[in-house]
């Protein structure tokens, strides 16, 4: 597991451009969210911790959908599949890279919006951080999926709107999951990153630690270990 | 000794029959050529091998156990025809991950680096490198582990004459050593280079021996008017 971890951390560093996107580009949308509201405090308010902690689920989706995808077609999944590896080795491997990656991602969104933006949150600063790393395995787990189905890259790539964006309509941050239409609602219960936003505005707005925000931790975590389980299952030692 | 024990292998890829009634053995301490033209399901014998291939019917043993046994992932090393190495590290990069996944010392890495010469380039990134050098560097990767079986798809392709020959050299040492080779080639002079040949034509086995005995058997003097009768008294 340590030693896929480290390959894969290598291979960030050997992508600075894919690094600085990582931990530049959710920096300048928090900044353009701000600017965006700066007559709407509240509405930034509202938002900008959400967003914080889902921006790595986002992230991770993509460059791991287009990682693995390329595991698959150069041939170096076939040869870690006939060799003396773990399935669970190769994706907690997997996993533990790109936690750190959200570790360093979620800190500098987080450096920028609790400093210079002067976000507020009710509950304490590294609970939001600890939820983009839950949220940065949820959207790691969804991408390794995303990457069975796809044959090329731009299909990987269009899977994120395909998987993604539909959670984030439905998740509660455009509008609160009580004024949803019944059928909307129920949809959105059944999709993970719902319960994540649920967990991260818990936090933000009330900074209340009770029994529904630890369900949702519980439903969060259930999601990404269930994701990767139906991903390992998509990684076959034969094939056709 | 045998080695490798294939009988009435199957094998059907996209809907369409591969291999039909594959049937040979192959021993250990030689070197073993698997030829035959491009298509003729060189490649998917292989995979059948290594057992990353799913086959319809047929028995394939290797070293004793089925193909693809968790226990046979340490001793059978198996290098695609397209380099299978992370692109974006450098090459002592690759040969380290393998390593550790295969719990070898660190100083193996120098010795497969030497034993395929490429350790001027070890610190150069896999993907700026030539395409015969990363074909090498897929090759040491496979010996790292010290394999007792090594299936090779098609490994000197694009190669110089010298390097060719140097690989053909190693693939014998290590044969000498006890370990089995079996590599696919579509070029005939490189059948020259086999102790012991298996021709294979649309998915069957046409036939099998020494390139002396196939000789012998058809008359003919190169290994390429040899297949062309083979093929004639099919």
């Amino acid at each position: 597991m340590i030693a896929t971890a480290l390959r894969v951390l290598t291979q960030l560093r050997r992508d600075p451009r894919t690094v600085v996107l990582i931990v530049g580009v959710p920096c300048l949308l928090e900044f353009l969210l701000d600017q965006v509201f700066s007559g709407r405090r509240d509405v930034f308010q509202h938002v900008g911790s959400p967003l914080l902690g889902l921006f790595p689920f986002i992230s991770m989706f993509v460059v791991t959908s287009v990682t693995m995808l390329r595991e698959r077609t150069t041939g170096t999944l076939e040869r870690l599949m006939s060799l003396p590896l773990a399935k669970a080795d190769l994706l907690l491997g997997y996993a533990a890279a790109f936690a750190v990656a959200a570790i360093l991602q979620a800190a500098a969104v987080s450096t920028l919006a609790f400093g210079a933006l002067g976000l507020h949150v009710a509950g304490p600063r590294p609970a939001i951080a600890g939820l983009a790393v839950a949220n940065a395995i949820l959207g790691m787990a969804l991408g390794l999926l995303a990457s069975a189905f796809a044959q090329t890259e731009f299909q990987a790539v269009q899977f994120l709107p395909a998987l993604a964006f539909p959670q984030l309509l439905l998740c509660g941050l455009f509008v609160a999951r009580g004024d949803m239409a019944p059928w909307l609602r129920g949809v959105s219960d059944a999709l993970p990153l719902s319960y994540a936003y649920d967990a991260l505005a818990r936090v933000a707005r009330d900074g209340a630690y009770d029994g529904w925000f630890v369900a949702d931790i519980v439903v969060t975590v259930g999601g990404a270990l269930l994701a990767l389980v139906v991903g390992a299952a998509t990684l076959r030692r034969r094939t056709d | 000794m045998h080695s490798i024990e294939i009988d009435g292998l199957d094998v059907d890829r996209g809907g369409t029959r591969v291999l039909s009634g594959v049937s040979l053995s192959v021993e250990a301490g030689v070197v073993t050529g698997l030829l035959g033209p491009s298509g003729s399901g060189k490649t998917t014998l292989l995979r059948s091998v290594v057992g990353v291939q799913r086959v319809r019917a047929g028995r394939i043993e290797v070293l004793g156990r089925p193909a693809g046994d968790p226990e046979l992932r340490r001793r059978v090393a198996y290098v695609t025809q397209a380099p299978s190495v992370y692109a974006d590290l450098s090459v002592r990069e690759n040969l380290r991950y393998f390593a550790r996944i295969l719990g070898v010392a660190s100083r193996r890495i120098d010795e497969v680096l030497a034993a395929v010469s490429l350790d001027d380039v070890a610190e150069r990134i896999v993907g700026r490198l030539s395409g015969g050098q990363r074909a090498r560097v897929s090759l040491a990767t496979a010996l790292l582990g010290d394999p007792d079986v090594l299936v090779l798809d098609e490994p000197t392709v694009g190669l110089d004459p010298l390097l060719r020959r140097d690989l053909w050299d190693l693939f014998h040492r290590l044969a000498g050593r006890g370990a089995t080779l079996l590599v696919s080639s579509h070029v005939m002079d490189e059948a020259e280079r086999c102790d012991s040949l298996v021709l294979l034509r649309d998915g069957a086995v046409l036939a099998t021996g020494t390139p002396s005995a196939l000789r012998a058997q058809t008359g003919a003097e190169h290994l390429d008017d040899v297949f062309l009768r083979l093929m004639e008294q099919s």
